[in-house]
């Protein structure tokens, strides 16, 4: 128990004093994280959006596949890229393993499901109520996406946070492809798993703080995003 | 019956680029799930002014108006519109307000700059177009409150400003008023009556027997999706042909 307080004490001095190396894994994770749900967004908006609207054989079958990968474990999604970049894969030529890019790659893969099956049900939802007046009003397909987009902001938000947590929660595809190198391509999750298997626990309990405000964090803004736009009746 | 006008007779539109009336129906049918909704429809309108459809709850009368507005097609017959078929050209020159308010997530004034947007105005034009929209339906106030927090009877004036900021050449209606108290009812009303004057001719589906009377030029009579009666409105309300429009105007139960 002593050992713990020790370490918890510890921990709580490198988050205070901004401690370098705590700050350098912490802001690594944060660009990985956030550039793949900014990519994935992309992405999933369009993708999600298209499945909504325009009605093509297969497409049942599609939006399936793309619900069941929502729950897609994190080191399947890794070994998958993994197979795509390693030297005898189809992107082997890029040398990209063990880079940031790889992880962010990673987390683009585990994460457009969950954005584009999020969207494409927040679009589905307004379009049973806005097709008719949509179409009274001549609107072209691409034209009705954009419509269901700009009106299920809120719900895209929302759903483009659910991705962040995803991502900023795994470390199963950022280990696999990253490889979890010192100064390169370790992030908090694979940091604290790598800590702790050392007894390091100091530092694998501030990151793991750091971690859980940042959940904390992305969980308020859902709420708040949520609130906001029902109250102008806009969810 | 009115007179029937022979199919190539046209009558010049407001706008001019080519009549839209007569509007005329042969052998209209639509099925759904086996049966028949509207059942082999023949019908001629080629006056200006407001035709009221009526007729009791399941008589065709919504999707005979979708189908009027190229919403649905049918199942048999054709629809034509001064003699042509409906096409893209045509569908513009229409506007339709349904009996549930749908509008978007945005303000008021959004609403009436996202249709404009999507019938290609010039952004330019848009901005006034959407402000003379706000003050004919009274809501110049209401321009940046989101659309759907709006009273019901705010939120179906604003769903006609956004229709008459089309300037069509036919505007049809669903029931518009069907959940509205007195009060916004009888805005819409003046609101039809104004656009009427202007040249616009109107299509309104009701089974509220005191707005026909109050609105119809000619009335429309529907009865499990056949016409049973169309009659100038005066010679329909004062002498209905029909047991089931007679018994309607009584307000007895049409089954």
């Amino acid at each position: 128990m002593a050992d713990f307080l020790q370490a918890f004490h510890t921990a709580l001095r490198l988050i205070v004093t901004f401690d370098p190396r705590l700050v350098e894994i912490v802001l690594l994770s944060l660009r990985v994280s956030l550039l793949a749900v900014a990519i994935a967004s992309v992405i999933g908006f369009a993708v999600g959006g298209a499945l909504a609207v325009y009605r093509f054989p297969g497409r049942g079958a599609v939006s399936a596949v793309l619900s069941a990968l929502m729950g897609l474990p994190p080191v399947v999604a890794g070994l998958f890229v993994y197979l795509l970049l390693s030297n005898t894969g189809p992107l082997g030529v890029l040398q990209l393993l063990y880079t940031p890019t790889a992880m962010i790659i990673a987390q683009v893969v585990l994460v457009v499901p969950i954005i584009a099956a999020l969207t494409r049900q927040a679009c589905e939802d307004l379009l049973e109520e806005y097709d008719e007046q949509l179409r009274s009003l001549g609107a072209s397909s691409s034209a009705i996406v954009a419509t269901l987009l700009w009106d299920g902001r809120y719900r895209l938000i929302t759903a483009v946070l659910a991705g962040f947590g995803r991502a900023i929660a795994e470390v199963g595809a950022v280990m696999i492809v990253g490889g979890n190198i010192d100064h390169v391509t370790r992030t908090m999750t694979t940091a604290i798993a790598l800590e702790t298997s050392k007894g390091e626990i100091a530092l694998a309990l501030a990151l793991g703080i750091v971690l859980l405000l940042t959940a904390f964090a992305v969980n308020g803004a859902l709420m708040s995003v949520r609130r906001f736009a029902s109250r102008l009746a806009y969810a | 019956m009115l007179d029937q006008t022979p199919p190539n007779e046209t009558k010049a539109s407001v706008n001019g680029h080519g009549p839209l009336l007569p509007l005329e129906l042969r052998a209209l049918s639509f099925e759904a799930n086996g049966r028949r909704v509207i059942d082999r429809l023949d019908l001629t309108i080629d006056e200006p002014g407001i035709t009221v459809i009526m007729g009791p709850n399941g008589a065709g009368k919504s999707v005979l108006l979708r189908l009027v507005h190229g919403l649905i097609a049918p199942t048999g017959g054709e629809v034509f519109w001064g003699g042509k078929r409906l096409d893209r050209e045509l569908a513009r020159r229409q506007a339709m307000v349904f009996q549930k308010p749908v509008l978007l997530r945005r303000s008021a004034a959004a609403n009436i700059w996202h249709a404009l947007g999507l019938r290609g105005v010039a952004r330019s034009d848009r901005a006034i177009r959407v402000g003379d929209a706000l003050k004919l339906a009274g809501l110049e106030r209401r321009a940046t409150t989101p659309a759907r927090v709006l009273s019901g009877g705010e939120q179906q004036r604003l769903c006609l400003a956004r229709a008459l900021s089309l300037e069509p050449d036919i505007l049809m209606l669903d029931e518009p008023t069907a959940s509205l108290d007195p009060a916004s009812t009888l805005a819409i009303e003046e609101l039809l009556i104004d656009a009427q004057r202007r040249g616009i001719k109107i299509i309104v589906v009701t089974h509220d027997v005191g707005q026909a009377r109050r609105l119809a030029r000619d009335v429309v009579f529907l009865h499990h999706g056949r016409i049973v009666e169309h009659q100038a409105a005066r010679n329909f309300f004062e002498q209905p042909q029909s047991d089931t429009a007679r018994a309607f105007l009584a307000g007895g139960l049409v089954l």
